[in-house]
């Protein structure tokens, strides 16, 4: 079930109640905890999520990311936009 | 010799904790096994404190906190609070019929990350009398509105089976408007207290495509607001379900009593040794224990599990449910159509009477 909504930049991610990004100290990997489930957290998904507090926008993200990685804009922005999208889909996160 | 001697098996992922066979429900499906333990016999606080500390340490991710009813221990809200200071995702599994306001405060106060609450039907008369608890109903609508209100996460938890499956889009409506953000329509599964009562809750064929035609439709209606997870009644499908993930593969089940299980059900299965917290550590217990190196893997497997090629997709499928209907518990499990002892399952199916019997209710009493 795809949204029709495409997602802007303007948005800010939070994390739902109930889910969050968590570091795996045995196993050495980042996981999303959520609702009955744990899921791994890719190397891209992790770098993303790190930078979701609540206050900064996509923008924001994509810009700190493009800097950190010293990589194109538009490439950082393409998987910043479909993740963020992914998770709001899952519930995993709320945009405003 | 199984390849865990050789290699480390990986790390559960999360941890069961039945804190309580003990219940003011007593749903004829009920997950516990046929020999409740007895409160006198349950852990202690402290015990499982020091439990939570070795499943967090082990890589355990996420503990769900569980019973008979975990809201009938006085120290659920310690328990929690415990749980996630040391980082362990905690989920409550509950009947709601001891959810008040300041229950749930305690709990959510603690750090609760989510609730599973269950519900017997969406009809109330119906639904109390599955669950054999008059006044239930109301109890379960009133915790549901204290969890959202609250703004936890909500998950609605319907059981299915042959005498309320016509009810399932009024349950899924009820999910949506209750506001719950996920929503479980699972058939019943048969071992122990679902084996007993068999034949009053096998649906029929008919009634099994209609519920999955039901969240076909609702999935559609509620997109990405409602998650659904469907679990099909295993007699009706190709395969084995991959039961626990595979034995000692990603889960632990901890009974009241402080008994380690790789599964809910394997205390059914006879001539094995139990292994508990109270002698031994969870680490030791996980890695090294002969009942967590007995079915774990492929290497016990027999024909024709050991030459076929979904044999690290099902794991053999369900041990319980292969000792209930096969007589053996390293059979292959009598769901797959390549099983032996398949014909145990048409059986079933087959000699389903039209009216279904009285329910033999899961009480102490009742026990075998």
């Amino acid at each position: 079930m795809t949204t029709a909504t495409l997602l802007a930049e303007t948005c800010v991610p939070r994390f739902a109640r109930g889910t969050r990004l968590q570091y795996d100290r045995v196993r050495e990997q980042w996981f999303v905890q959520a609702p009955e489930r744990a899921f791994l957290a890719d190397a891209v998904a992790a770098e993303i999520l790190q930078l979701v507090n609540g206050k900064r926008s996509v923008a924001k993200i994509i810009d700190q990311l493009a800097e950190k990685f010293s990589a194109p804009r538009d490439v950082i922005a393409q998987d910043v936009l479909n993740m963020t999208q992914e998770l709001a889909d899952k519930q995993v996160l709320l945009l405003a | 010799m199984t390849s865990s001697a050789i290699t480390k098996a990986p790390p559960p992922m999360s941890l069961l904790a039945e804190l309580t066979h003990r219940c003011p429900l007593q749903c004829p499906y009920c997950s516990n096994p046929l020999r409740l333990d007895p409160r006198a016999g349950e852990l202690d606080t402290a015990t499982w404190m020091r439990v939570l500390d070795e499943a967090a340490a082990m890589g355990v991710l996420q503990v769900h906190f569980s019973g008979g009813e975990p809201m009938a221990r006085p120290d659920l809200a310690d328990l929690v609070r415990h749980a996630v200071s040391l980082g362990l995702y905690t989920n409550l599994i509950t009947s709601g019929v001891l959810l008040n306001r300041d229950s749930l405060k305690m709990l959510s106060d603690a750090g609760l990350d989510h609730i599973q609450l269950s519900f017997q039907d969406a009809d109330a008369q119906e639904g109390e009398r599955i669950g054999g608890m008059a006044g239930a109903q109301a109890k379960k609508l009133e915790a549901a509105r204290l969890i959202v209100e609250d703004g936890l996460p909500l998950t609605l938890n319907f059981v299915i089976h042959r005498q309320n499956a016509e009810r399932v889009p009024a349950m899924l409506d009820l999910a949506e408007q209750l506001g719950a953000r996920r929503v479980e329509i699972a058939h019943t599964q048969y071992y122990g207290w679902g084996l007993l009562n068999r034949d009053a809750l096998l649906p029929d064929r008919a009634q099994l495509e209609a519920t999955e035609q039901a969240v076909a439709a609702a999935r559609t209606r509620f997109g990405n607001r409602l998650a659904i997870d469907f679990v099909t009644p295993d007699y009706y499908a190709e395969r084995p379900k991959p039961c626990m993930g595979g034995w000692g593969q990603r889960f632990l089940n901890i009974s009241p009593s402080g008994k380690v299980l790789p599964c809910h059900a394997a205390e059914s299965i006879p001539g094995l040794t139990f292994p508990s917290v109270a002698e031994e550590s969870l680490e030791a217990i996980w890695q090294d224990s002969p009942l967590f190196n007995l079915y774990r893997g492929t290497d016990w497997m027999p024909q024709p599990c050991q030459s076929c090629a979904f044999k690290e997709d099902d794991w053999g499928g369900c041990r319980c449910q292969a000792l209930a209907l096969a007589g053996q518990a390293d059979a292959t499990d009598p769901v797959c159509h390549r099983a032996p002892a398949h014909d145990r399952i048409e059986q079933a199916i087959a000699e389903r009477p039209e009216t279904p019997p009285a329910f033999r209710y899961r009480r102490y009493s009742n026990t075998i």
